[in-house]
């Protein structure tokens, strides 16, 4: 199985051609939002990290700007820092350059003299980057190529009952077709880790599990919170969920059958063609979403309920819902509709190829619902972080 | 069909429309269309029981335990907290 992505420089392949206008702390961020408003297929995101943050901390938002800036669905990458910040420029550009040898620029708003002397030069430099990203062909690569990251938000009944179980097949698929899926959100893991762990590849996996759940409860310990608190809460009993376990067991369906072969850590670089892997971010949807992005996922799958609007600046997010109701009132946001699940006529295994095919349409150049409503919406996880 | 078994281990289905006491549940298990008798109402997402499960026996949904039955529990009967409880277990 092919799709047509983008060959970079460092051997990575992207299913979009972006050049992503980097703010290195927050300080940075509206200079580099008005340099991409500037620029036609230039993107940005709205950074508040960056500066006064504790080492631990500065490390996972310095992994989620390198990771970013290194996902292959970017061309190249321009970024632009105060001056000041404690993500000081040659930390940024060292990190980039661990990850990749990309086409780069960098502006430093102190040294250029003011956001608009900045924005002149970075705006003129982005124009230059996104006409030599024009002049690139997608070319035909194996499905081993993409890495593809998965994840729930404003779940309801069904996001168990079909579009978790649908993600879980589709993982189950990849990983058959020689892929990497990742599961996430390790807040949800909780309460089925033994599980999880159940299925991990190796004794020293199995320990990885472990460590992220039982590190995630601490930090939130120190805070004098107790997550096993709480759960499954009033409004989950009231939809039918009894039990923790049952809860959990629901969000990981995302991760299918297979055994999990690593764990990462927050944006850190996943390696493709693994299986299926963990990585260890938090519930909160748009900073799980962008920890996998820095991990180089090029597409991310996303299940919900509710109905949730997601996006990313330089991935395309595919959102599934298994509520029919849903799916009618919020189709201006939703890709597909999962509910013939539950109600047919489809099967599972008829459904999850309908997703296998609208994952690689996606790839070869599709737009999602999320990309043409513009949603670049990201946070950036933290020490205490987001649950 | 009312009801929905998500994996084929599993001794509860999910009511997928509203069901009444009386009323009968269908669901496919293993390509078969299957039916049981509601022994309560059952809300819309909850959990019925498809094969008997003794007190301290375990509950499975997605093919996985979900808990240990609390109380004798009879094919068509509600399956939620007040005959489930939580059990931590190391598998």
């Amino acid at each position: 199985m092919k799709f047509l992505g983008y060959k970079r420089p460092d051997g990575r392949v992207g299913i979009r051609n972006k050049v992503f206008i980097l703010p290195a702390s927050i300080c940075a961020a509206d200079t580099a939002r008005i340099v991409a408003s500037q620029v036609e297929g230039s993107v940005t995101f709205h950074n508040q990290n960056g500066c006064a943050q504790v080492a631990s901390d500065q490390q996972l938002t310095m992994d989620v700007m390198a990771g970013m800036a290194a996902n292959p669905n970017v061309y190249g990458i321009v970024v632009i820092s105060l001056g000041c910040e404690n993500c000081q420029m040659d930390l940024v550009t060292k990190a980039i350059r661990e990850r990749t040898n990309k086409p780069m620029k960098t502006f430093i708003i102190q040294e250029c003299g003011g956001t608009i002397a900045t924005v002149e030069k970075a705006v003129r430099a982005a124009k230059k980057m996104v006409q030599e990203a024009s002049l690139l062909q997608r070319e035909e690569f194996p499905i081993s190529e993409l890495i593809v990251g998965t994840e729930c938000g404003g779940s309801d009944p069904t996001s168990g009952l079909a579009a978790n179980p649908l993600i879980g097949a589709l993982s189950d698929k990849l990983v058959e077709l020689g892929s990497t899926s990742i599961l996430s959100e390790t807040t949800e893991f909780i309460g089925a880790e033994h599980i999880l762990a159940s299925r991990a590849a190796t004794p020293e996996i199995k320990d990885r599990i472990y460590e992220i759940i039982h590190r995630y409860e601490k930090a939130l310990q120190l805070v004098g919170e107790e997550v096993r608190e709480g759960n499954p809460s009033p409004g989950n009993k009231a939809g039918g969920i009894t039990t923790l376990e049952e809860k959990s067991l629901g969000c990981i369906h995302k991760g299918g059958h297979t055994s999990i072969n690593e764990v990462y850590d927050y944006a850190k670089q996943v390696k493709k063609a693994s299986g299926l892997v963990i990585m260890d971010t938090p519930g909160n949807d748009p900073s799980s979403v962008a920890g996998m992005v820095a991990g180089g996922a090029q597409v991310v799958v996303f299940s919900t309920g509710r109905g949730t609007p997601t996006g990313n600046p330089i991935v395309p997010v595919i959102k599934i819902t298994g509520n029919k109701i849903t799916y009618a009132n919020m189709e201006d946001n939703i890709d597909m509709d999962a509910s013939p699940v539950i109600y047919g006529p489809e099967t599972l295994e008829e459904m999850c190829d309908k997703l296998l095919d609208e994952v690689l349409q996606v790839a070869n150049g599709k737009l999602t619902k999320s990309e043409t409503l513009g949603y670049i919406e990201t946070a950036i996880a933290r020490v205490c972080n987001y649950v | 069909m009312n009801a929905m078994v998500i994996d084929a281990k599993d001794t509860v289905a999910v009511a997928i429309e509203p069901i009444r006491k009386g009323e009968e549940v269908s669901f496919i298990l293993n390509g078969e269309i299957k039916t049981v008798s509601a022994i309560n109402d059952i809300t819309i997402y909850h959990k019925l029981a498809i094969v008997e499960m003794k007190k301290g026996e375990p509950v499975v949904k997605y093919g996985e335990h979900i808990g240990l039955a609390a109380t004798d529990i009879a094919v068509g009967e509600h399956v939620h907290v007040h005959n489930v409880e939580s059990h931590r277990e190391d598998l």
